[in-house]
């Protein structure tokens, strides 16, 4: 039913980009691949095994439209709760457009290239070409397949080898009224060379309750000895729908550490994929979602050890109230060549209300013997026992609920690296609960 | 302050005391001491209004209230306070916010006006040096990775803290190194005053040797078998438990 206006729309883009002059030539066969694809796949049913517990049809039902938005009247003031450090790197989309002028291009070292998605397959389409697409597989993911077909800008990150970016980078996705109906699919390619260490912050955030749909694929190359921390702060509309990928692979003694968290959107759903391609590589995958009403957050992770000596170490907790439903799976595959894989996957989900759910499932494919791999899953209420510690302290109920509340939350986000996001994060969940500051 | 008489509880179906009378003065300290399984820690948690124990019968009168009619919550805003034999660990909340809430919500109930963190601080200083902590620990989360040591002094300086009228230490001395025993017993032994008393819960003498009571307890079966002076517990400590046991036993 849908795919007739989706393709509509791509002969439109199709039209558009082919006027472009200074296109690069191979886009093109890229995105006709990528649409093709699409067409075949459909969007994923509950039949889809990787789908089984999130239903995509209120997306499937909208058909969202590439945006053409007025120019944007958001200000600096409107994205100050979001910004989190003012000294960051900062770049501004505003409805997928990037905006220079909230945009903040502090000191960065002339080496790395930090630009938009569509100035970069400009002036360096045979760089990009070796790059863009090589990751996030689209072969059997719709929404990856809609994003390399629809993509229009987004963020390519470059840190050449052996190169530290001290300050985080924070690429901010915000929508205003005007993104009412329309489907935004960012786009980040992120490589970083040989030792290279670099910290990425994505947001999202939905200033206005329309409902749109953001798609966003990432892809991340770890190289050998390299860091990438990533993390997403997921503050979409309460009517909004977020699909977002991210494909990592990971060189020899490299770590990714992501953070996913996830307050947002009516519907989400974030998959994490990376793959532990080299010998002594860490993958860290850790998230919060934050749950209420009838929202639905979906969390995939995927991490596959492909080499010896690898580690990954998971750590997902939800707190769901209302009538929310929150799922988590949790994929680890282990190669017949890795072994001494050390894999650890922790999730556990909090019930506030009674009618509020969760669906977890841990998946683990070991073909390797000599690992250690271990998962656990809890979902539960709060401790008795720890609320009569803070009641026989004269905390009362509500007050001691929500302060169990939140430390349970404050678990995943301890695992923030960068104080001042995990200090606002750990704020901004605090008052949520407590209804009082965090001092 | 505290009087007991013939309470009977009971966890799910079974019965834990079987009739248990106490009167407590202010200035006093007792000692309830027993084998494993006697009972002594239901009753410490039942004071401090544990919700996993059912009163069958029997009253706890406190400060002339029905403290059987309080929660566990207001109870420890009329200055009842348990130090707890496991400490709870709460990550993500700091010692430092933790202690001022429970600060805080026991000044709201009095009347009084809630301290500031900064005023909080100064209390929270002098409180630290009664244990010997150092003041990096209010930045740790509540008994999070807490060695066992650490969790017993934490339990004594919330007790410091909150300055309560009747303090009921649960198993304190368990799994105390011999120093960590003393600096525990001291700040107990700091906070007395004549307005205030203590239950010292223990297996063993050992504790007793630090924190003096004025009377001891023996509890076995979920009733009170002997009472005595301080002396009793060096006689507990000589002889065990035994000799004192077959009476009762036998009387079941």
């Amino acid at each position: 039913m849908t795919t007739p206006t989706y393709a509509d729309q791509f002969r439109t883009l199709g039209e558009v980009a082919e006027s472009a002059a200074d296109a690069p030539s191979w886009l093109p066969a890229l995105r006709e691949a990528a649409f093709e694809r699409f067409k075949t796949l459909g969007f994923p049913t509950t039949r889809d095994e990787d789908w089984h517990f999130t239903s995509v049809s209120p997306i499937v039902e909208k058909t969202f439209k590439s945006i053409n938005a007025p120019a944007s009247t958001v200000t600096l003031s409107d994205l100050e709760p979001y910004i989190v450090d003012a000294e960051w790197h900062r770049l501004v989309f505003v409805n997928g457009r990037l905006e220079p002028a909230l945009s903040q291009f502090t000191e960065i070292p002339a080496d790395v290239q930090l630009s938009p998605l569509s100035e970069m397959l400009r002036e360096e389409p045979e760089w990009m070409e070796k790059h863009l697409g090589k990751l996030a597989d689209f072969d059997k993911a719709a929404f990856t397949a809609m994003n390399t077909a629809f993509m229009q800008e987004g963020i390519v990150l470059r840190v050449p080898k052996g190169e530290v970016v001290d300050v985080p980078i924070h690429v901010m996705h915000v929508t205003d009224a005007n993104a009412a109906g329309a489907a935004i699919h960012p786009r980040m390619l992120v490589v970083a060379e040989e030792q290279a260490q670099v910290v990425l912050v994505e947001s999202f955030v939905g200033l206005e309750s329309v409902s749109y749909l953001v798609n966003g694929v990432a892809e991340v190359v770890v190289g050998n000895g390299a860091r990438v921390d990533h993390y997403k702060v997921q503050r979409e509309s309460v009517d909004a729908f977020h699909v977002g990928t991210v494909q990592v692979t990971q060189g020899r003694d490299s770590i990714y550490h992501s953070f996913s968290y996830a307050a947002g959107a009516a519907l989400s759903r974030t998959n994490i994929y990376t793959k532990l391609a080299d010998k002594g590589s860490e993958a860290r995958l850790n998230g919060l979602y934050v749950l209420d009403g009838t929202q639905h957050a979906d969390h995939q992770t995927f991490v596959e050890h492909l080499a010896e000596s690898c580690a990954s170490r998971e750590l997902y907790c939800g707190v769901l109230d209302g009538q929310s439903h929150g799922v988590f799976n949790g994929k680890v595959y282990v190669d017949p060549i890795a072994q001494k894989t050390d894999g650890k996957q922790t999730n556990k989900a909090l019930l506030l209300s009674p009618q509020a759910r969760v669906d977890t499932k841990p998946q683990l494919e070991i073909f390797a013997d000599d690992v250690k791999c271990t998962h656990g899953a809890t979902i539960g209420r709060l401790d008795e026992m720890a609320l009569f510690y803070l009641k026989s302290r004269g905390i009362g109920g509500e007050n001691a609920r929500a302060l169990l509340t939140y430390a349970f939350a404050a678990e995943a986000l301890e695992t923030i690296e960068i104080d001042a996001l995990r200090l606002s994060l750990e704020r901004q969940v605090f008052e949520r609960f407590t209804h009082s500051q965090l001092i | 302050m505290l009087k007991i008489t013939n309470l009977h509880a009971s966890a799910g179906d079974k019965q834990i005391l079987k009739g248990i009378s106490l009167e407590i003065n202010a200035g006093e300290v007792h000692a309830i001491m027993g084998p494993n399984g006697s009972g002594k820690s239901t009753l410490a948690q039942i004071i401090a209004g544990h919700p996993g124990y059912e009163v069958t019968s029997g009253t706890i009168e406190y400060e002339g209230q029905d403290l059987l009619e309080l929660d566990a919550e207001e109870r420890a805003q009329q200055g009842v306070f348990l130090a707890f034999q496991y400490p709870v660990e709460i990550p993500g909340v700091t010692n430092a916010y933790f202690l001022r809430a429970a600060y805080n919500e026991i000044r709201k109930a009095h009347g009084l006006e809630e301290a500031d963190p900064i005023e909080f601080l100064d209390i929270m200083e002098e409180k630290l040096k009664l244990v010997e902590m150092d003041i990096s620990m209010m930045q740790r989360s509540v008994n999070a990775g807490f060695s066992g040591g650490e969790k017993k002094r934490n339990e004594i300086l919330q007790m410091a803290v909150l300055a309560p009228k009747l303090a009921v230490l649960d198993e304190t001395d368990s799994g105390l190194d011999i120093d960590a025993l003393r600096i525990v017993a001291e700040g107990v032994n700091k906070l007395k005053r004549p307005d205030n008393a203590t239950i010292v819960v223990t297996h063993y003498q050992r504790l007793l040797n630090y924190i003096v009571p004025d009377h001891v307890h023996v509890l076995a079966g979920g009733r009170i078998i002997k009472s005595g002076g301080k002396e009793l517990a060096h006689e507990l400590e000589a002889k065990g438990y035994d000799w004192l046991l077959e009476p009762a036993t036998a009387g079941v």
